[in-house]
């Protein structure tokens, strides 16, 4: 130290002092060095993952606001606040204190509003930007790990949105936490037990909301703001990815300074959002709990909706049939100590939808690198077309979770569009198994058909929209021959080709091998090779008679 | 693209063949020339980018002055209307206040500060002498610890982590009791009134003209002050009037209804919603939750929809006042199946 401290650094404004104060202390110079210029790249779909941040912060604030408010209790009170149907009804203190939050706390109902819509778009903004990590294959090495966090984010997100959903205790809410407590019930041996522990008894039973809300303000933000900081942790080791372009390789990283630019951009972003989720909140009602009135078992309405994120597996409840062809699908086991009910009707399109999903999505990133053995680092992000069957892995998925989707707009749909509500569900029931094989064919297809019109653009120019009459009275367009940095926009991807098994020690193919050649024909058979330099060069025989004869290129390709 | 491709893969050599080996590639050209903004070239532009981005700030400043406006303001009187009102503008301020920060901050960035894109070397994530160091130092940490050597200390040590977190379980029993016969039973029992819901007043047969439909509790649920909505839960019913000949009972069952007044639970089978929508011209009932369909005419059979069971019948009859009253409880537990109901 008095080697350092004979150099000691003397600074002379008053906040040059404040700073060096806790500079002395902290060694923020070095962290400051270190992150200050760093480099991020830029893209707008980038910030789907800083609207899910973004969208979390407002959550926190507007919550926190709401709880000072908020009173968990389902003790009975008569409600007595200003809004004047509800006047005298019996109602618990819970969804009374979310109506006086509306009613009596002045900008109450805009912070309720804004957490709701920000509750909204968190879930919305989380899965958006899980689509784009999938279709452009940022989950791969170095970022699988990180991927398995985003896909625990996404499930945090969706339980912090229904347990806040049913804290008003209002009768939209309570009919929610009942289809809950009916499917617990159709879990096998234990179902009825973890209901009566959940309840605390009997549904509705008079501690659901205080535990809800626990979980809602503690336990799940708590996990997920852990999680956000895994996740941007895992950011800053790896170092974002880049969409593919002229300088941008596996070894840089190209984009803009944090300082200034990109930490001004994402920044400013933040009000941004913010502003966005304030202008819903204060133009579009959401959750006007005062037209649902109190929980009551007995009445519901017609036309009930979950919040969308929950809506897929609603679908799901909705598509299965009670009967099929016949066959019943709740079954009666008799076993040695009686009989036991298991209720397939519930507990399968619960269950396996969501299943089949998140375990596809957690372990994506393995599948594909066991079939591609690509086990190199990528930090150049690929373009959806580029790879045709991942992306047309993803668009299936995204179809087959839309179905359901829409299948929890069953009645709603059938009342719009006046068809029957019967079609509806058998249309959808159709498409919950056709729906994602047609999407896998027809997205494989859309991704080739872009492939080819890249290559096609990088070999004969793009069409300039001028129209030229030859001599002989043909008329044809000219075409623009890109320059270098665009070409190679479309030409700089990979297209593997289909591996055959590699044969073992004894010079054996064995089954393990065999399957993973099928699935690399699967994955890379039908492929669009990027165009090269030969090709152009040969095309451009035909491009210097172009400029002369313009549109030669178009016996060219279509020969 | 017209005909400038025709798509096949077959007729059209964009497509390459399987084991046709990797042809030489296009050369990476670099970054692309930065291009200049005109800001950056015409100092009246950036200074209307400059203006520009302090009018933002100051509309977010009218912003947070509009929203107090509305706080202070707007007085809420006991209607909807002025909290809309309020609402309307407490957002709006709120709105202007973050955009105008928000787009300001983001145009002062995209027009004035300098926009040229840098390149940075991505570092290795684990190089191999810092795996090498980090295998030497957990090997001599395991050899310090001497777990290797002493399996008696492992072992009882890993039988002691296994075990301590069982209490941390077991503590979560008293969450709530057992279900016992709780889901088998409900408030029904002989000469229990049906009264209705929420008013509590009984019905009298004659009230029941038919094509009628009544929402109904049992007498004394709304005087309950424990357990009101549980056993509510359990115990709602619908009470329909249809012309005795179109019902059709089956053995056994043929007095549980009077004179084509029969009561079934308003509980969906399926997970629970309440059977609320009951169709007069057809005698179906849907649940509005996820549809299931039952038919009234066949003991509210399932015929639609994602439920199995029908609905449970209570079985009812006249009393002496001409009220109508149960005869019993349901004869099965009501609501979802689980998996003790048999």
């Amino acid at each position: 130290m008095s080697a350092a401290s004979e150099t000691t650094y003397t600074p002379t404004t008053k906040v040059g002092h404040i700073t060096n104060f806790v500079d002395e202390r902290v060694g923020g110079s070095g962290i400051l060095r270190e992150f200050g210029r760093k480099v991020f790249p830029d893209h707008w779909s980038f910030m789907f993952g800083e609207v899910a941040l973004y969208s979390f912060v407002i959550l926190l604030l507007s919550g926190t606001f709401l709880t000072f408010f908020f009173d968990p209790s389902m003790a009975e009170t008569h409600y007595d606040g200003p809004y004047v149907p509800l006047k005298g009804i019996e109602m618990s203190v819970a969804y009374s204190s979310s109506l006086n939050i509306s009613f009596d706390i002045r900008g109450g109902l805009f912070m309720r509003q804004v957490h709701h819509w920000a509750a909204l778009l968190f879930v919305a903004s989380v899965s958006v930007h899980m689509l784009r990590v999938f279709f452009t294959g940022a989950f791969r090495k170095p970022r699988e790990l990180n991927w398995v966090v985003g896909g625990v984010l996404v499930i945090l997100s969706m339980a912090a949105g229904f347990t806040g959903y049913s804290l008003p205790d209002d009768l939209l809410s309570g009919n929610g936490l009942r289809i809950i407590d009916g499917v617990m019930k159709s879990i096998p041996i234990v179902g009825t037990y973890l209901s009566f522990f959940l309840f605390g008894g009997e549904f509705p039973g008079t501690v659901i909301i205080g535990r809800l809300y626990v979980l809602h303000i503690l336990l799940i933000p708590a996990i997920i703001l852990l999680m956000v900081v895994v996740h941007l942790f895992m950011v800053v080791v790896h170092k974002h990815t880049q969409y593919p372009g002229p300088g941008r390789n596996d070894r840089n990283v190209v984009g803009y300074p944090l300082g200034p630019v990109y930490a001004a951009k994402a920044g400013g972003f933040f009000f941004i959002v913010f502003g966005v989720v304030a202008l819903m909140a204060a133009a579009f009602t959401i959750n006007p709990i005062w037209n649902y009135g109190p929980y009551d078992p007995s009445p519901v309405s017609a036309g009930t909706q979950p919040d969308w994120y929950i809506g897929w597996v609603d679908g799901a409840l909705r598509l299965m049939p009670g009967w099929l062809l016949g066959l019943p699908m709740e079954w009666h086991i008799p076993l040695p100590w009686g009989v036991n009910t298991l209720s397939l009707n519930v507990l399968l399109p619960a269950l396996v939808p969501a299943g089949i999903v998140f375990t596809v999505l957690f372990t994506y990133p393995w599948i594909e690198r066991w079939i591609t053995r690509d086990n190199r680092e990528h930090h150049v992000l690929d373009r959806p077309r580029n790879v045709p069957t991942r992306t047309a892995i993803g668009v299936a998925g995204f179809v087959f979770y839309c179905v359901m989707w829409a299948a929890a707009s069953s009645d709603l749909i059938a009342t719009h569009f006046h068809v029957s509500l019967n079609d509806v569900t058998y249309w959808l029931r159709a498409l919950f198994f056709i729906g994602p094989v047609l999407a896998f064919i027809v997205a494989k297809r859309v991704a080739l058909a872009l492939q080819r019109k890249d290559r096609e653009i990088a070999l004969h120019g793009r069409e300039t929209g001028r129209i030229v009459r030859l001599p002989h009275g043909e008329y044809q367009e000219v075409h623009a021959q890109l320059d270098e940095y665009k070409r190679y926009k479309l030409v700089g991807y990979e297209s593997p080709l289909p591996e055959a098994g590699i044969p073992n020690a004894k010079g054996i193919v064995d089954k393990k091998e065999k399957r993973r050649a099928m699935l690399s024909r699967f994955f890379f058979e039908d492929r669009v090779a990027p165009a090269t330099p030969a090709e152009l060069e040969a095309g451009h025989g035909h491009g210097h008679h172009e400029a002369v004869e313009a549109g030669e290129d178009t016996k060219a390709v279509s020969h | 693209m017209g005909n400038h491709s025709d798509g096949t893969p077959t007729s059209s050599d964009a497509v390459a063949k399987a084991g046709q080996n990797e042809v030489e590639k296009f050369q990476d050209p670099g970054l692309p020339p930065h291009r200049l903004r005109l800001a950056d070239t015409d100092p009246r532009a950036a200074k209307r980018a400059e203006r520009q981005v302090a009018a933002l700030f100051v509309v977010s400043a009218i912003g947070t002055l509009l929203f107090f406006f509305a706080y202070f303001g707007i007085r809420l009187d006991d209607t909807i209307g002025t909290l809309r009102l309020q609402n309307l503008f407490l957002g709006l301020g709120t709105a202007f206040a973050m955009l105008g920060i928000g787009t300001g901050i983001v145009h002062w960035a995209r027009a004035l500060m300098p926009d040229h894109e840098v390149s940075e070397e991505r570092h290795e994530i684990r190089s191999e002498e810092d795996r090498q160091a980090a295998v030497k130092i957990v090997d001599d940490i395991v050899d310090e610890t001497g777990i290797k050597r002493r399996p008696l200390i492992r072992n009882t040590l890993l039988g002691a982590l296994a075990l301590a977190p069982l209490p941390a379980i077991v503590v979560f029993r008293d969450l709530g009791p057992l279900p016992g016969d709780a889901l088998r039973h409900t408030m029904w029992d002989e000469g229990v009134r049906l009264v209705r819901d929420p008013t509590g007043t009984p019905i009298k047969a004659s009230d029941v003209t038919i094509g009628s439909a009544f929402h109904v509790i049992p007498e004394g649920l709304n005087e309950l002050h424990e357990g009101k909505l549980e056993e509510k839960a359990k115990a709602v019913v619908l009470l329909m009037r249809l012309n005795p000949e179109e019902l059709n009972p089956s053995a056994g069952r043929e007095d549980w209804g009077y004179n084509g007044i029969v009561a079934y639970s308003k509980i969906c089978t399926h997970v629970g919603c309440p059977v609320a929508l009951y169709e007069q011209q057809t005698h179906h009932l849907l649940c509005p939750c996820h549809q299931s369909t039952f038919d009234l005419t066949q003991e509210c059979k399932v015929i639609f929809g994602p439920a199995k069971r029908p609905l449970p019948q209570l079985p009812i009859k006249v009393d002496a006042e001409g009220y109508l009253v149960a005869q019993s409880d349901f004869h099965e537990p009501v609501g979802p199946s689980f998996w003790e109901r048999g």
